[in-house]
């Protein structure tokens, strides 16, 4: 247990690199699902499709082998250098936001459609009834959805140590093997996620309630 | 002076014709009813004329615009013409007063005390000003339709168009919606209602419209056509509805 605690500092930066690596991922992955799930929603056609292709790929396809293609397979070529950690955030971004992109989308279409028809007969627009009336709707309502999605992208960020980012689980790895003191390591790697993932959770739970749907 | 003249519309829904021939002209300050049985297209015929539907062929002027020419700014052209929902259809996130505030603030660029004030006296008027800073889901049906109306009505519209505006209230939350609107009708606004209140179409209206199989079967004072409907299918309608 010493050899746990002692690492306990060595842990933690590695806590913030996944945390850093986290929310940036998650904020770019929001904003990629949000184009995505408007793509998909308008009735340009070659939109909807370039946003299908791209769902069915990220869905098809295992998180390890994207970090692979992405950090290996792009940086093969010689007028590409992504380092690190900014391969990985495009990664856990892009895939983030592909399951993203249908919670919005499932999240916009559960509006009912007296909202819409309200709303263009004031006389607004259908980009402002969007922005003014469906969003800010569809966002409340898919909260929840999106905290699970949080919670797994959170998840995921531990797969980036096998490029070698310094990430929570890499640096649990080193001191593991450093030490040979498995069992305590994990177990105190795993509690630190678990920690985090909670506190997450409460968080959520405290938005849900102030921006509750009336 | 006409205010909404509609030739020759025709509505499809695929292979089903919901509206076959209409022609139709309102004139300014007048309050007309549309009644008639479940499917006549009453409801059809009225949301053409802000084109919430896309009408197959034929005219609709109101305002003196084309509403069905597609190159011109539809939006611009809703703000004039009001209308009210049969599910109220209130914004769930906002309150009461933003409800009424909103649209003229971002369309009509008002100022937010401008669009209070506005929007407190238009509460007041149907009765609902203690509300402003409630949620629409804290209010009752009748309390949420009269906001509906105050909510069209700060648009500052020229023509108001009523879908069936009490068919989902409470039996005793009626007459409050009815009252907002004979006021309103008092006051000069040009009102299309279609309605299943045939008192109120009765008493208020100056003309009533009946629609069946997507024509309109017969129009004219509603004195004429309840007391004496001149087509045989108007008849056996009113007496089924009058006897209930």
């Amino acid at each position: 247990m010493d050899a746990a605690l002692n690492a306990l500092p060595y842990l933690m930066q590695g806590l913030g690199t996944t945390l850093y690596i986290f929310v940036v991922a998650i904020i770019l992955g929001f904003i990629i699902g949000l184009i995505v799930a408007l793509m998909r929603l308008t009735n340009i056609k070659p939109l909807q499709w370039i946003a299908k292709i791209y769902v069915n790929i990220i869905r098809g396809t295992p998180l390890l082998v994207q970090i692979f293609f992405i950090y290996f397979g792009l940086n093969s070529f010689s007028f590409i250098s992504l380092d690190r950690e900014v391969a990985g955030i495009i990664t856990i971004a892009i895939n983030a936001g592909a399951y993203l992109s249908e919670n919005i989308r499932a999240g916009i279409q559960s509006i009912d459609k007296g909202q819409t028809e309200a709303s263009r007969s004031l006389g607004f627009s259908g980009g402002q009834t969007m922005r003014f009336i469906i969003l800010p709707q569809a966002l409340r309502r898919m909260l929840p959805t999106f905290t699970n999605q949080a919670i797994i992208t959170l998840k995921d960020t531990s797969l980036l140590s096998v490029i070698g980012i310094a990430d929570l689980t890499q640096r649990g790895e080193v001191q593991a093997s450093a030490t040979f003191e498995a069992f305590p390591m994990w177990t105190t790697v795993g509690i630190i996620y678990f920690v985090v993932i909670y506190i997450l959770t409460l968080l959520s739970n405290f938005l849900e309630r102030r921006f509750k749907l009336r | 002076m006409s205010i909404v003249q509609v030739s020759n519309l025709k509505k499809n829904y695929g292979k089903v014709e919901v509206l076959k021939d209409i022609s139709v002209q309102i004139n300014e300050q007048e309050v007309v009813c549309v009644i008639g049985p479940s499917g006549s297209g009453k409801s059809t015929f009225l949301r053409c004329l802000n084109r919430l539907e896309e009408i197959t062929s034929g005219t609709i002027l109101v305002n003196g615009h084309e509403m069905t020419d597609s190159n011109s700014d539809i939006n611009k052209f809703r703000q004039e013409v009001g209308m009210v929902f049969q599910q109220f259809n209130l914004f769930p996130h906002k309150t009461v007063l933003q409800n009424v505030t909103l649209a003229p603030i971002k369309l009509k660029g008002k100022s937010k005390s401008e669009a209070e004030a506005l929007a407190m006296s238009l509460l007041k008027k149907v009765g609902l000003e203690e509300k402003a800073n409630s949620y629409p889901s804290q209010l009752s049906g009748g309390q949420q339709q009269r906001v509906a109306i105050a909510r069209a009505l700060a648009m500052e519209p020229k023509i108001m168009l009523f879908d069936e505006p009490t068919s989902a209230l409470d039996p005793e939350m009626v007459g409050d919606v009815l009252n907002v609107m004979k006021e309103l009708a008092n006051e000069g606004m040009t009102m299309v209602i279609v309605t299943h209140e045939m008192g109120f179409a009765r008493d208020v209206c100056d003309r009533v419209i009946f629609m069946d199989g997507g024509y309109i079967v017969e129009q004219g004072d509603p004195s004429d056509v309840f007391t004496n409907p001149k087509h045989e299918r108007t008849r056996s309608f009113l007496s089924k509805v009058l006897q209930s």
